[in-house]
């Protein structure tokens, strides 16, 4: 350690941009090599998934559509969008995990990117949202849902799920902030997310519900977002159902984002 | 003299509370500070300002010439930090740990590499590198928040409670390592609740209290500027300590404390010890115990602040973690 003495440079004023990119790639590593030696974690992230998907389809599905090779087709794209809506969430908890453990504070003490924890963290996330799309569509067919459009719908899906997770995940970056512990932050979600993925048309059709109920039903973004995706899979109306789920997006990214970033900086 | 920290006037409020009420420190290059003050004196909060976590709402404070405030960045690039709670991902291995910091300091990947195995041998926890650091003791745990801080070879450390909650073997170990980081010229400041702490490896100390600087100087100084001296006699024969008492008592003008057979009191002119000898020699009383010596900081901090130093209830919580 005589190294220590040597006088260093005089040190550079900010982050130039490919340092950015580098750091936030190295956080984004840093959040998913724990699956390498923690593979329980990839099982963490597939268990919801498979669960819902056979659940709903074999408790819910015959007496809700008759049978239950009708009701996957039906319900197989909401519980695609359930799940990327609680799967932001895990952005929040990840968030607020490095701050309780002061893994937040030794990252802002580093001369790096001020954005890069947030965006290595949100990239990793990404790619676990991807991973759970892929693996709904998988064992779905092999249940015996079937696409019925073609790679350009799915691509089209996917790119609608993930434009409105990365929305969404401002609202998750804004609750990890602001959280006092990763439990609260899960006890937030549950209270938030189980309503609203539920006053939606994505498990079933919704003309039993109470006129009231479907007044909301119809504008939540979540009957949006699972109409655009049965349409990008399966078939059926899509620039409408697409464009209102984009306008949510937009919504929550205009109201989310700045006391996302407020809250970012008032740590900073 | 150049100095490595320097702070001028700083205040933080949260709420009606000021956490920091006009805060002013100096560090010289190369040199240890101790902060020395109970939970809830400011000490983490000078710490978190200094180490551009927080912003001041009033004062300023440089870091190696840099304000921490408008010259972030590059206050950044100099420091380390270890906080109170240990800032390692725990999910991630010791290796991936010092690794990831390594790489975001720009190191190559085998720079990075190199660099951590070099700190997990300092450490010693070159053993459980590859294990992930939630399966730590708390001294490991500790020692690779400590090895993270110096990756990126720091010329001042901001070292925030580095002990509390340590067992005592873990503390006098992480005490030798600070003291080799000063051998190198690293400036640190230290907080500590523990004045022996103070007392073993800073330079000089201030004394926290209620968000204020309430006294400086080197441990001797301040041992010394509370003006007393404690003089302590011990009568041979148990039963001549009520006139040991006495006497005591007439030549300082004040009733010494009574503790272990022994009559104890602050004096602050020394000229009252051969008082005191020559009325014992009148009365034929024989001391076998006649000493004066300088307070100890637990009696200076006592004497300052009006309560004792040390948080035994929040170490007995944190001890938990050890």
């Amino acid at each position: 350690m005589t190294t220590m003495t040597v006088p260093a440079p005089a040190p550079a004023k900010r982050v130039g941009l490919s340092a950015g990119f580098r750091q936030t790639m190295t956080l984004t590593w840093r959040s998913l090599v724990q699956i390498k030696h923690n593979p329980m974690e990839l099982l963490d992230l597939s268990v919801q998934p498979v669960m819902f998907l056979l659940l709903f389809t074999y408790v819910f599905g015959g007496a809700i559509a008759g049978s239950t090779e009708d009701y996957l087709q039906f319900a197989l794209p909401g519980l695609v969008v359930q799940n990327a809506l609680f799967a932001t969430l895990t952005t929040a908890i990840g968030l607020n995990t490095d701050i309780t453990k002061g893994v937040f504070d030794r990252l802002r003490s580093l001369p790096i990117a001020r954005t890069a924890p947030l965006a290595g963290r949100i990239i990793a996330d990404t790619a676990k949202q991807l991973w759970a799309l892929f693996l709904f569509l998988g064992i779905g067919t092999i249940l015996g849902f079937r696409i019925q459009t073609g790679v350009a719908g799915v691509l089209g899906a996917v790119a609608l799920l993930l434009a409105f997770a990365l929305a969404m995940s401002w609202m998750s970056v804004l609750i990890g902030l602001k959280a006092k512990d990763p439990e609260k932050v899960q006890i937030f979600a549950f209270s938030l997310m189980m309503p609203l993925t539920f006053t939606s048309n994505a498990f079933v059709p919704t003309d039993t519900m109470p006129g009231w109920l479907q007044v909301w039903v119809d504008v939540n973004p979540v009957t949006q977002l699972a109409d655009a995706v049965r349409g990008l899979l399966i078939g059926g109306e899509v620039a409408g159902p697409a464009i209102s789920s984009l306008l949510w997006a937009a919504a929550l990214a205009v109201v989310f984002a700045p006391l996302a970033i407020r809250a970012f900086r008032s740590r900073t | 003299m150049r100095y490595a920290i320097q702070a001028e006037g700083l205040v933080k409020r949260y709420g009606e509370t000021r956490a920091l009420d006009g805060v002013d420190l100096l560090v010289p290059q190369g040199r240890l500070l101790g902060v020395l003050g109970p939970n809830g004196a400011g000490k983490t909060t000078a710490v978190r300002i200094l180490a551009t976590l927080l912003r001041p709402d009033g004062g300023t404070a440089s870091v190696g010439g840099f304000d921490v405030a408008r010259q972030a960045h590059q206050v950044r690039s100099l420091i380390g930090l270890t906080g109170q709670y240990a800032g390692v991902d725990e999910t991630l291995t010791g290796v991936e740990n010092l690794v990831m910091i390594g790489r975001l300091l720009e190191l190559s990947r085998a720079d990075a590499r190199a660099r951590a195995a070099e700190l997990l041998e300092r450490f010693e926890l070159t053993h459980a590198g590859g294990r992930a650091a939630k399966t730590y003791s708390g001294g490991m745990r500790r020692r690779l928040d400590l090895a993270a801080s110096l990756v990126g070879r720091p010329q001042v450390l901001f070292l925030d409670e580095p002990t509390t909650g340590l067992d005592p073997r873990s503390r006098t170990e992480l005490w030798s390592v600070v003291r080799d980081l000063m051998a190198d010229g690293v400036t640190v400041l230290l907080t500590t609740q523990y004045l022996e702490e103070a007392d073993q490896l800073a330079d000089d100390i201030v004394v926290f209290d209620h968000g204020r600087v309430i006294a400086s100087g080197t441990s001797d100084e301040l041992k010394a500027t509370t003006g007393a001296q404690v003089l302590e006699v011990r009568p041979l024969r148990p039963d001549h300590l009520d006139l040991v008492v006495q006497v005591v008592a007439d030549v300082i003008a004040e009733v010494p404390t009574v503790t272990g057979g022994k009559a104890v009191a602050s004096v602050r002119d020394p000229a009252v010890v051969p008082a005191i000898v020559r009325r014992l020699d009148d009365l034929g009383v024989v001391a076998s115990e006649l000493s004066l010596r300088k307070s100890s900081l637990d009696e200076v901090f006592l004497a300052l602040t009006g309560h004792p130093a040390e948080d035994r209830q929040a170490d007995a919580k944190e001890e938990v973690f050890a």
